[in-house]
């Protein structure tokens, strides 16, 4: 067992009170699992995947714990978390461009880094010049500013960086969004190399983009306001999905080759609830057509055939499946 | 019809404006009423450029924009005016695009004020009912609302409404699905194929395939400010001719269906910035066009 979070809370200090942006979070990454995390803004999956390495000073621990390789993080002490960040636990941030100093070249500024967390730089040089190769850069760019990058190339460097003392656990947070789709592919396609050649053992990526997440993971975690709703393989979340939020999600996302004429797609009718005052029960009982009285009270999260599901309706009726067509097509 | 006519446009870089970038170069295609037009390009391909040619917040370095036969370098004064109850455009962020301390109903005062004086209120009143309605918002769930109180979804379609209030004949969207959440976007998307419906002439500019394959008769694809393939929308995805476009396909994540392993495509060499002629295009079939070389 890599990664083990139990009933991660963390909440964001308002004026107008606690927004409650990670309600609640109960999950396991594998040693060797690429784990995607899905869902719409707001729905708490940069807050789940930046609570595992630093807690901005909005973010507030609010319970929960954090067990990686067998040992505790201590989340909520900024402090204490020192030894574990860069070490085992490594994130790349969503824009690259504002990850890397300006004023340090990139060489100069790795040193930096390194030294900051007490290893020795010339014991990594040759792994470094190495992993440069693999992601297709000259050793040249140690000595470029960030500025005379490129989007996709200062994004492979970020990736190089973050993973050079071989974490256990890679957050990868938005890295593809920002570019464009045949440098997406590329950098999509190195998160599974640097699993592959063991680089880091384990990985989050978060994504809206769940046609990059089919690309890339094992198994999508899929969040609504707060919330899981679903976990599964990614063959599973996209074809054969259970909780009624993910099978609206999948079926209104536009594909090449679907036409408007021959096919028209639906969105889902409403928005998400307020996390400063969320509702009890299923959060997605106002915009969904399955919805019943007795989901004004908290479902169950349900395992079987190890894919879960946050629904009384999928936990319910797993043979026959409810569909949903009535209120959405 | 609004037509472009052999269009480049260079903008002046760098320190004292000394370094010359060309964003567009030669491109000539034309926007039709009753039709979507589908730009299509990655980033720095020119396609937001051109949207900005088209609204006239720019004007082009060479070549000549034309809406009914006259060039809209031409307009000035009443005749923009009237260009711009006409063409609209439509931007990416739709939080940005509002005053954030002017509620809904304050926005559309201010479009009454300044094009429709002599418009009165019950009459105003209905038109903006009959406008929120055909974009599928209650007037009573909006007008009354500051920006921050709505979603995303919501204000773009609010702007596309302030658009139909002007009885707009062509629409420059640029974008303006990219910022929204995927449950959302699908029916700020199917509202443009509404309006198409309704004999309006949209230009979708996006870097999203997949969006531009479900919602556009035609499609213009770009490269570095240069047209590389246009056509029908099932031509040019189906049957697409050239290397650059193919390529673009092969990349694209489809939901049902894995990259092929091989053939990891480098990412696209940089752009040079130097002036070079933009390929001729060829008929490959009727209304089918590709880039030589």
């Amino acid at each position: 067992m890599s990664l083990h979070v139990d009933d991660l809370r963390v909440y964001y200090r308002t004026l107008a009170g606690d927004v409650k942006a990670l309600d609640g979070a109960t999950f396991d990454v594998a040693d060797g699992e690429i784990m995607g995390l899905a869902g719409e803004s707001g729905c708490g999956k940069s807050t789940l995947g930046k609570s595992l390495i630093r807690l901005d000073g909005r973010m507030r621990y609010a319970g929960g714990h954090v067990v990686l390789d067998g040992k505790e993080l201590p989340i909520w002490d900024d402090e204490a978390m020192n030894p574990f960040r860069f070490h085992n636990v490594s994130i790349v941030p969503q824009y690259a461009m504002s990850a890397l100093n300006p004023t340090r070249k990139i060489g100069r500024m790795i040193g930096e880094l390194l030294r900051a967390r007490g290893a020795d730089p010339r014991t990594v040089e040759s792994e470094l010049a190495r992993r440069l190769d693999l992601v297709g850069l000259e050793q040249g760019v140690l000595g470029l500013y960030p500025i005379e990058l490129s989007g996709g190339m200062k994004q492979r460097v970020v990736m190089v960086i973050s993973t050079l003392l071989d974490p256990s656990l890679l957050i990868a947070d938005e890295i593809t969004s920002a570019l464009d789709v045949s440098t997406q592919k590329a950098v999509a396609r190195m998160l599974v190399e640097f699993r592959d050649r063991g680089f880091v053992k384990s990985m989050i990526v978060i994504t809206h983009d769940i046609a990059v997440l089919y690309q890339v993971a094992d198994t999508i975690l899929v969040m609504y306001a707060g919330k899981l709703a679903e976990k599964a393989s990614a063959e599973e979340i996209v074809s054969s999905p259970k909780h009624p939020y993910t099978r609206l999600l999948v079926s209104s996302l536009p594909e090449v080759g679907v036409r408007y004429e021959e096919k028209e797609l639906h969105g889902i009718p409403g928005r998400p609830p307020s996390l400063l005052t969320p509702p009890t029960g299923c959060r997605f009982r106002d915009r969904c057509p399955l919805a019943t009285a007795r989901c004004a009270q908290e479902p169950p999260w349900v395992e079987e055939n190890g894919r879960g599901v946050a629904c009384w309706e999928a936990a319910s009726s797993q043979a026959a499946r409810p569909s949903l067509v009535a209120g959405a097509r | 019809m609004l037509s472009l006519d052999h269009v480049s446009k260079t903008y002046h870089v760098g320190a004292f404006g000394r370094g010359r970038l060309t964003a567009v170069r030669d491109v000539s295609f034309e926007l039709r009423p009753g039709e979507v037009l589908s730009l299509i390009g990655e980033s720095g391909s020119g396609k937001s450029t051109i949207g900005r040619l088209i609204l006239r917040l720019m004007a082009p370095s060479v070549g000549s924009i034309t809406y009914e036969d006259v060039d809209i370098a031409d307009f000035g004064g009443r005749a923009l005016k009237e260009y711009y109850r006409h063409v609209q455009g439509v931007f990416q962020d739709p939080f940005s695009s509002y005053n954030p301390i002017f509620k809904v109903d304050r926005v559309f005062g201010m479009l009454r004020a300044e094009f429709f004086p002599r418009v009165g209120s019950e009459e105003w009143r209905a038109r903006l009912e009959a406008a929120l309605e055909s974009v599928s918002l209650n007037p009573e769930d909006v007008l009354h609302k500051f920006p921050h109180q709505l979603s995303g979804g919501q204000l773009q379609r609010l702007l596309v409404a302030r658009a139909l209030l002007l009885e707009i004949r062509y629409l420059v969207a640029d974008e303006i699905i990219s910022m929204l959440d995927a449950s959302t976007r699908i029916d700020v998307l199917n509202l443009l194929a509404d309006l198409k419906g309704r004999g309006l002439g949209v230009l979708f500019i996006t870097h999203d395939l997949s969006l531009g394959n479900y919602i556009s008769d035609r499609t213009v694809i770009l490269r570095h400010g240069c047209i590389v393939e246009m056509g029908e929308t099932g031509k040019v995805f189906g049957d697409a001719r050239h290397p650059y476009t193919q390529d673009l396909l092969a990349s694209v994540p489809l939901l049902h269906e894995k990259w092929a392993s091989n053939g990891d495509a480098e990412p696209a060499t940089r752009r040079s910035h130097e002036l070079v002629e933009a390929p001729p295009l060829v008929p490959v079939e009727d209304g089918h066009l590709v880039a030589a070389g």
